[in-house]
């Protein structure tokens, strides 16, 4: 199977190097997670978000042909970088883009950078990715930790939420999420009083959640995202957590989350995104054809990303009329600033981190939600050169000569 | 309250009561597979992956056919109780004759079937299930708020338990299941339809599978995986038991649910493993389990 | 004890029997030989240590009729081992291979301890218990990185003169290792030793009333099968460069015993073919996601009703020759 797979690619590639000498072709890999916690959030929503950026940057004008192609990384870091190593290696993949799962990104991160490639992290949160972990062929697109942390995480603290328990996801990301916040707190004069782990895609949390109201903390602290979010919060009100006088801190929510959740449950959670679909005319237009694949849905920050970093990288290919060197491309795109109808405009700084303004929301209650989709009041916006942490912090050997 | 060992007597005996409430999924699981083990010889790998259907069934149909929470106690069971019958009939009768490890195979395989088609269909992740009207809202007890609905787990599952055993160690039928597990010839000589008994053994104890899904419905996430896991421990537990004793199932299943319970306060890394590790003294002690006959 | 897996159609004297093995290997080293050109070496490699790791599951499911359900616990925890010395430690290759694998017999030894002392289904359901224990404890302990695995193993440099990060060279070394390995397993097989195990599995209560303390053969058995499951384990983490969780999942057991199944319990080169076709219908089939799981459990159905030879004993029987 794989010899005739391979004799005929091979043919076909010397046929077709003869026939399109003039175009460049460039193909790009959507890895994300397609039937797991983080689906709604990413998945296949990321996947249209990709060929809607490829569709805008009308490859045939700048003389490139881009194919797309994606994968389900289920999550795990070896299914992850099998897939991004067999797509470098094999099926001449330029690009990957997306990944949710900080310990995928990783992986991948470290494949992409043996092999001369680009990644393009939209979905995963660590800010290690932009900090010791930094790689001159990986660009940290739509958020982080330590945006998360220090937006959500400080407003919290200062709205007098000052004594802390935190419930994690046990993996790179629920770790790093928990590392920034209490820096955060702490700074601010809080304290943490207790935390607990708990395993990625968890059912139960009847036993975290009756700690948590043991510690008598004031927040209960959600170092965690996607279906893990939803449900602590869902048992949360099983068990009377905010009847007994505690609050959640939402650290990582999506819109698809609140949707899931209902705005019943979810009204009041404060949280921080770079994206909401109802912002201004741009970005509801950009939703509506986003839409028209995805019924019933709405666009969360990470699809935007995607949607944003494949326009950005496809601009810096044209430009280079080349996507064989990722680091070239990579330089060529911290280069060139960016801009498009989601993220407006914004750049991307020597460490990889990707710039823009970080926006504070609140849920709204079923009463004051005028239309479906109507579920954010906006408290606060922190400009982009606030957002992120300083590129002195970071320790990435890139910047640090 | 008053401490024990520095850990505060209420969050003792909340862990305690929320390991009773595993402890019944962990009961009735591993009864269903003791009377399938006790009367059929099988290990029903597939018990996990029937828990998981019982949950779904229950999903689907207040989803497409508004059938509420307490019909569903009822029908679910029956559905996948009929399911396991045609699985039993189809595939696991040839295997009678073959060694028991055949058995571990086949359903092992099914097992696996029956997980990827849902996750096929519906993702890995969570579908929502609500906590019927009746039961929802809870009591302070003063240690703990009690959710309504996981009272009723505990009291449900100790009646289904008990009426099982009640079942088949005190009626006439249950006389005749025991011994045609003894001795199949001689029981068919005296007219019993052995065979129809065993498919309808093996019926009863995927039911029970089902019922313990519907019940966990509400409160676990109705996903594809939520079987796997779930039944390495209940094997465990089984193992801990004693394969051939009803009675050793049921009270070994709520034992351990409260064993766990306590490893989480006072010992909460080892909480998972602690069924295990009490499956590996029990063997190196007393082989047969704490309740079996000898195998 | 499994079903009698001895052929009555197999009349073959064992001169004839080692030829047979003699041409197979031949072939075996052959294809291996050219394949690389033709076909993307990592998913060879892929190929070669699960291959590896079947053989050893046969040796003991096969040879001496017991089987486990928990391999994954060898092959997962010397993955992890091997991973962790070569980059927390900065070992060369070579040491981390054999760390991963001692780690494994050690493994084997404590665990056979405790399930040898049952029988049948329930020598099973320990095996099992005791590899999802150990997976629990993978999931919390430092060690192994949780949910994000060992990431980043260096390859190294073997003997401190091939360079490993090159896969053609690290592939001629998990050839060598793995067709070494197999040779060896021949060799225990067609062992004194090796015919007491089939003994064991036939009838034991004889094998015991001849005079021989067959819980130490399978004991030791079970070691053996344990720590060449490690050493594929090790290998694995070195050519993916990753050691994680699905290495210790119990479906990593459950695909073990699949291969075994599939290419022919209790023959020479079947884990070899069952492990090719396995591996290759999950790379193959990766994009269609779940179903690959379902195909599975339908192979896993399909064999043991209808297919209980499996595709090397069905050919083996057909040739009347033993494979």
């Amino acid at each position: 199977m794989r010899l005739a797979a391979s004799l005929a690619f091979a043919f076909a590639a010397l046929i077709g190097t003869a026939a399109q000498a003039q175009e460049t072709t460039v193909k790009i890999g959507v890895l994300t997670d397609m039937s797991s916690l983080y689906a709604d959030a990413t998945g296949p929503g990321s996947l249209v978000a990709a060929k809607m950026a490829v569709q805008d940057f009308n490859p045939a004008a700048h003389g490139l042909k881009v194919e797309v192609v994606s994968a389900d990384h289920q999550n795990k870091p070896d299914v992850g970088s099998n897939i991004a190593r067999q797509w470098f290696d094999v099926d001449h993949v330029d690009a990957i883009v997306d990944v949710p799962n900080s310990g995928v990104a990783l992986a991948v991160s470290e494949v992409t950078r043996e092999k001369n490639k680009v990644f393009l992290v939209s979905g995963a949160a660590i800010s290690d990715l932009t900090g010791p972990k930094c790689s001159p062929n990986t660009i940290h697109w739509t958020y982080d930790t330590w945006m998360l942390a220090n937006s959500t995480g400080k407003s919290v603290v200062k709205t007098g939420g000052d004594t802390w328990f935190f419930l994690t996801s046990d993996y790179a990301f629920g770790h790093a999420l928990e590392r920034d916040t209490t820096a955060v707190v702490v700074a601010n004069g809080g304290r943490v009083v207790g935390s607990v782990s708990h395993p990625l895609n968890n059912q139960d949390f009847s036993s975290y959640l009756l700690q948590a109201q043991t510690s008598k903390a004031k927040i209960i602290g959600l170092a965690n995202a996607g279906g893990d979010t939803i449900n602590a919060i869902k048992q949360g009100a099983e068990f009377g957590i905010t009847a007994g006088g505690q609050h959640f801190a939402g650290l990582l929510v999506f819109i698809s989350d609140v949707e899931a959740l209902g705005l019943k449950t979810a009204q009041g959670l404060v949280l921080t995104e770079t994206f909401y679909w109802d912002m201004n005319d741009a970005t509801r237009a950009w939703t509506k054809r986003w839409q028209t694949e995805r019924k019933g849905k709405l666009p969360t920050m990470i699809q935007a990303g995607v949607y944003s970093a494949v326009l950005h990288y496809l601009k810096a290919v044209a430009a280079l009329k080349s996507a064989a060197d990722g680091k070239a491309v990579v330089a060529k795109m911290k280069e060139m600033p960016t801009d498009d109808p989601l993220f407006g405009k914004g750049m991307v700084r020597a460490d990889g981190r990707k710039i823009h303004p970080a926006y504070l929301f609140q849920v709204k209650s079923p009463a004051e939600s005028k239309y479906p989709g109507d579920d954010y009041i906006l408290k606060a916006t922190i400009p982009a050169d606030q957002a992120f942490r300083p590129m002195k912090d970071d320790h990435c050997p890139l910047v640090t000569n | 309250m008053f401490e024990i060992f520095g850990i505060p007597s209420q969050a003792l005996f909340a862990q305690l009561l929320l390991g009773l409430i595993n402890g019944s999924f962990y009961a009735l699981l591993s009864l269903g597979l003791a009377v399938i083990f006790g009367m059929l010889n099988i290990i029903n790998f597939t018990h996990g992956a029937q828990y998981m259907m019982g949950a779904f069934v229950a999903y689907m149909l207040l989803q497409y056919l508004g059938v509420n929470y307490w019909a569903a106690l009822v029908v679910v069971p029956v559905l996948v109780g009929l399911l396991g019958i045609l699985i039993e009939r189809l595939l696991l009768q040839h295997l009678r004759k073959l060694d028991h490890l055949y058995g571990l195979i086949l359903t092992f395989g099914l097992a696996l079937i029956i997980e990827g088609l849902f996750r096929n269909y519906y993702g890995s992740s969570g579908q929502p299930y609500q906590v019927p009207e009746a039961l929802r809202g809870g009591r302070n007890l003063g240690f703990m708020y009690l959710p309504n609905y996981r009272a009723w787990v505990i009291a449900a599952s100790l009646v289904v338990c008990f009426a099982t055993w009640y079942l088949i160690e005190r009626t006439r039928l249950g006389s005749y299941l025991r011994a045609a597990t003894e001795n199949p010839t001689l029981v068919r000589a005296f007219g019993i339809n052995v065979p129809r008994m065993v498919t309808l053994t093996y019926g009863f104890g995927v039911a029970l599978a089902a019922l313990a899904g519907v019940m966990a419905a509400p409160i676990y996430n109705v996903s594809p995986q939520m079987g796997s896991d779930l039944i390495i421990v209940v094997f465990a537990v089984v193992v801990i038991g004693g394969m051939g004793s009803i009675m050793g199932a049921i009270v070994t299943g709520f034992m351990l649910g409260i064993v766990e319970g306590l490893t989480k306060v006072f010992f909460p890394e080892a909480s998972n493993t602690v069924i295990f590790a009490i499956m590996i003294i029990v063997l190196l002690l007393r082989p047969a389990g704490l309740f079996g006959r000898a195998a | 004890m499994m079903e009698r897996v001895v052929d009555p159609l197999l009349t073959q004297k064992r001169g004839e029997a080692s030829l047979s093995f003699a041409i197979g290997f031949a072939a075996l080293l052959g294809f291996f030989a050219v394949a690389p050109f033709v076909v993307y070496p990592v998913f060879l490699m892929q190929v070669l240590c699960f291959a590896l790791f079947a053989c050893a599951f046969n040796l003991l499911i096969g040879y001496v009729g017991l089987v486990s359900f928990g391999h994954a616990l060898y092959f997962g925890w010397a993955s992890y081992f091997c991973a962790y010395t070569a980059k927390a430690w900065g070992w060369p290759p070579e040491a981390a291979l054999l760390t991963g694998t001692a780690a494994a017999a050690v493994l084997g030894i404590v665990a056979g301890g405790v399930a040898i002392r049952r029988q049948g289904i329930y020598f099973a359901m320990i095996t099992l218990a005791l590899a999802q224990m150990m997976y629990l404890v993978a999931l919390r302990v430092k060690m192994t990185g949780g949910e994000d695995g060992i990431q980043a193993v260096p390859r190294g440099r073997l003997f401190g003169t091939f360079d490993l990060a090159n896969d053609m060279t690290m592939y001629v070394v998990v050839v060598i290792v793995v067709l070494a390995a197999f040779l060896l397993i021949y060799r225990i097989i067609n062992s004194p030793f090796g015919e007491v195990l089939k003994a064991i599995r036939e009838n034991e209560l004889r094998t015991v009333s001849l005079g021989y303390t067959t819980e130490r053969y399978k004991l030791v058995a079970f070691v053996l099968s344990a720590t060449l499951a490690g050493l594929a384990g090790s290998l694995k983490a070195l050519v993916f460069q990753l050691a994680s969780l699905t290495d210790v999942h119990w479906t990593m057991s459950g695909d073990v015993v699949l291969m075994t199944l599939l290419g022919g319990l209790g023959t020479v080169f079947g884990p070899l073919v069952g492990a090719l076709c396995i591996v290759a219908m999950q790379n193959y089939l990766a994009p269609f996601g779940q179903w690959v799981l379902v195909i599975q459990g339908v192979i896993f159905v399909v064999c043991v009703l209808l297919f209980r030879r499996g595709i090397v004993g069905e050919l083996a029987h057909y040739l009347r020759v033993k494979l």
